[in-house]
């Protein structure tokens, strides 16, 4: 059976080992770039939002590609870049003890306070 | 609350049309059938770049470059979204990479035709990015959340090929006797090949109906082949040119277009290396990326070094 199913892929850790070999001799790439998660201001007053990741030596060449992959049509007006491995992210196996507490505090909500017609705009 | 398996939570969410996203649980197969899947996608639009950039040097104007410059740019950027969507399922670059350039992976055979006039640039644009709009519009429904945001992204600016093509041919098709034959001569040479890009009939495809249950796509390909046909029929009247099919005629029942039978001996023979560019495609890109090896590694060497500079300051 096959069981890599069972291997946890957290994104922007992605396992590098290498493919297997053919008759083209595909030169093994000792290069390596590291992996870069790309956020994008699309303009002032906006948050800086995901929109992607790319490959890149150093932070200065992952801004400028994330320029030409991400940009390219007014997009954005200022970019964040972040190697892959520096986030920390949850697991959807812990979302339920994060995020279930949430469900039953709907008094939480403003729409859970019925109130007379006389303040209808609070 | 009956304790559920994880396939039987994955199968519940893709019904409820919730989207699949990286760290969730996925049946082995859906992840294999994405990765190849996105894979090629990715590898279709790196390789789309070399027929068109054939005619870069030659395009008859300077407006006709830069836009050419600027589509093809665009393929580069598609190549990329959808190659780090692919990460995502756990295969790292360098080996997609390797599988396209030992032939394990394939693309996309329309770019095993050769681009031989300019008017090819106007005929790939809009039938060649027109087929592939009609699939990639599906599939930024598709089921797993990576694959469809980029797939949104990309058509975005698809939009802008296929006009450009549409355009490329609306002012040949209003030029002189040799600028109309050669608009025609691309068409021809183009529409057969186009339709074989939506993949084999429902009846004989082997990924098709697994892929429809877990909604990676969400239309046949003689669905959306007929969609196609039905979309080029009719813009072809403007161009005052003619599909070369003489069984395509309006089908006023169906309400569709009937057309003539696809030779997929011809597509099967370029799916297997055959066609007539394929090992011309395959070499150019080794010898990019076996040209680009030094610059990788110049590269990695600068920032390694400026990272102990950094480091030796700090201490």
């Amino acid at each position: 059976m096959n069981i890599s199913f069972l291997k946890k892929f957290y994104y922007g850790d992605i396992p590098d080992e290498k493919g297997g070999g053919s008759n083209y001799e595909a030169k093994k790439d000792s290069s390596n770039w590291p992996l870069w998660e790309v956020f994008i201001r699309s303009k002032n007053g906006l948050d800086h939002k995901h929109c992607g990741s790319l490959h890149a030596a150093d932070a200065k060449m992952a801004i400028e590609n994330a320029r030409d992959v991400y940009t390219r049509r007014m997009e954005g007006v200022s970019i964040w870049v972040v190697e892959s491995k520096y986030i920390t992210a949850t697991n959807p196996e812990e979302a339920g003890e994060l995020f279930e507490p949430a469900v039953d505090k709907i008094y939480r909500h403003p729409t859970f306070y019925q109130l007379p017609d006389e303040v209808n705009h609070m | 609350m009956p304790v559920q398996n994880p396939e039987q939570i994955f199968q519940q969410k893709i019904e409820d049309e919730l989207k699949i996203e990286p760290k969730d649980w996925m049946p082995d197969a859906y992840r294999k059938t994405n990765l190849r899947q996105i894979s090629q996608h990715a590898h279709s639009e790196v390789v789309g770049m070399l027929p068109e950039g054939n005619w870069i040097t030659r395009a008859p104007s300077l407006k006709r470059k830069a836009i050419l410059i600027a589509k093809v740019q665009d393929e580069a950027g598609h190549g990329l979204y959808l190659y780090s969507a692919a990460e995502t399922l756990g295969q790292s670059r360098d080996e997609m990479i390797a599988d396209l350039h030992t032939g394990k992976a394939k693309y996309s055979s329309i770019f095993n035709y050769p681009s031989l006039t300019w008017a090819d640039m106007g005929a790939i644009g809009w039938l060649v990015d027109g087929a592939a709009i009609i699939n990639q519009v599906m599939l930024t429904r598709t089921s797993y959340g990576p694959y469809a945001r980029a797939m949104v992204r990309i058509c975005k600016e698809e939009s802008f090929h296929q006009r450009q093509g549409f355009e490329i041919l609306l002012v040949l098709s209003q030029g002189t006797d040799e600028q109309k034959a050669m608009c025609q001569d691309a068409i021809n040479r183009w529409w057969w090949p186009s339709l074989m890009m939506f993949g084999p009939h429902d009846s004989e495809s082997t990924h098709s109906e697994q892929s429809m249950q877990w909604k990676i796509k969400r239309k046949s390909n003689d669905e959306l082949r007929q969609q196609f046909v039905d979309m080029i029929a009719e813009q072809i009247k403007v161009l005052g040119m003619k599909l070369p099919d003489k069984d395509l005629k309006w089908n006023a029942e169906k309400k569709h277009y009937d057309f003539g039978k696809i030779n997929w001996d011809e597509f099967w023979n370029v799916v297997r290396g055959n066609g007539p560019c394929n090992k011309q495609r395959l070499d150019a890109r080794r010898k990019a990326h076996e040209n680009g090896q030094w610059v990788r590694e110049a590269a990695i060497a600068y920032a390694e070094k400026r990272n102990e500079k950094n480091k030796s300051k700090v201490a």
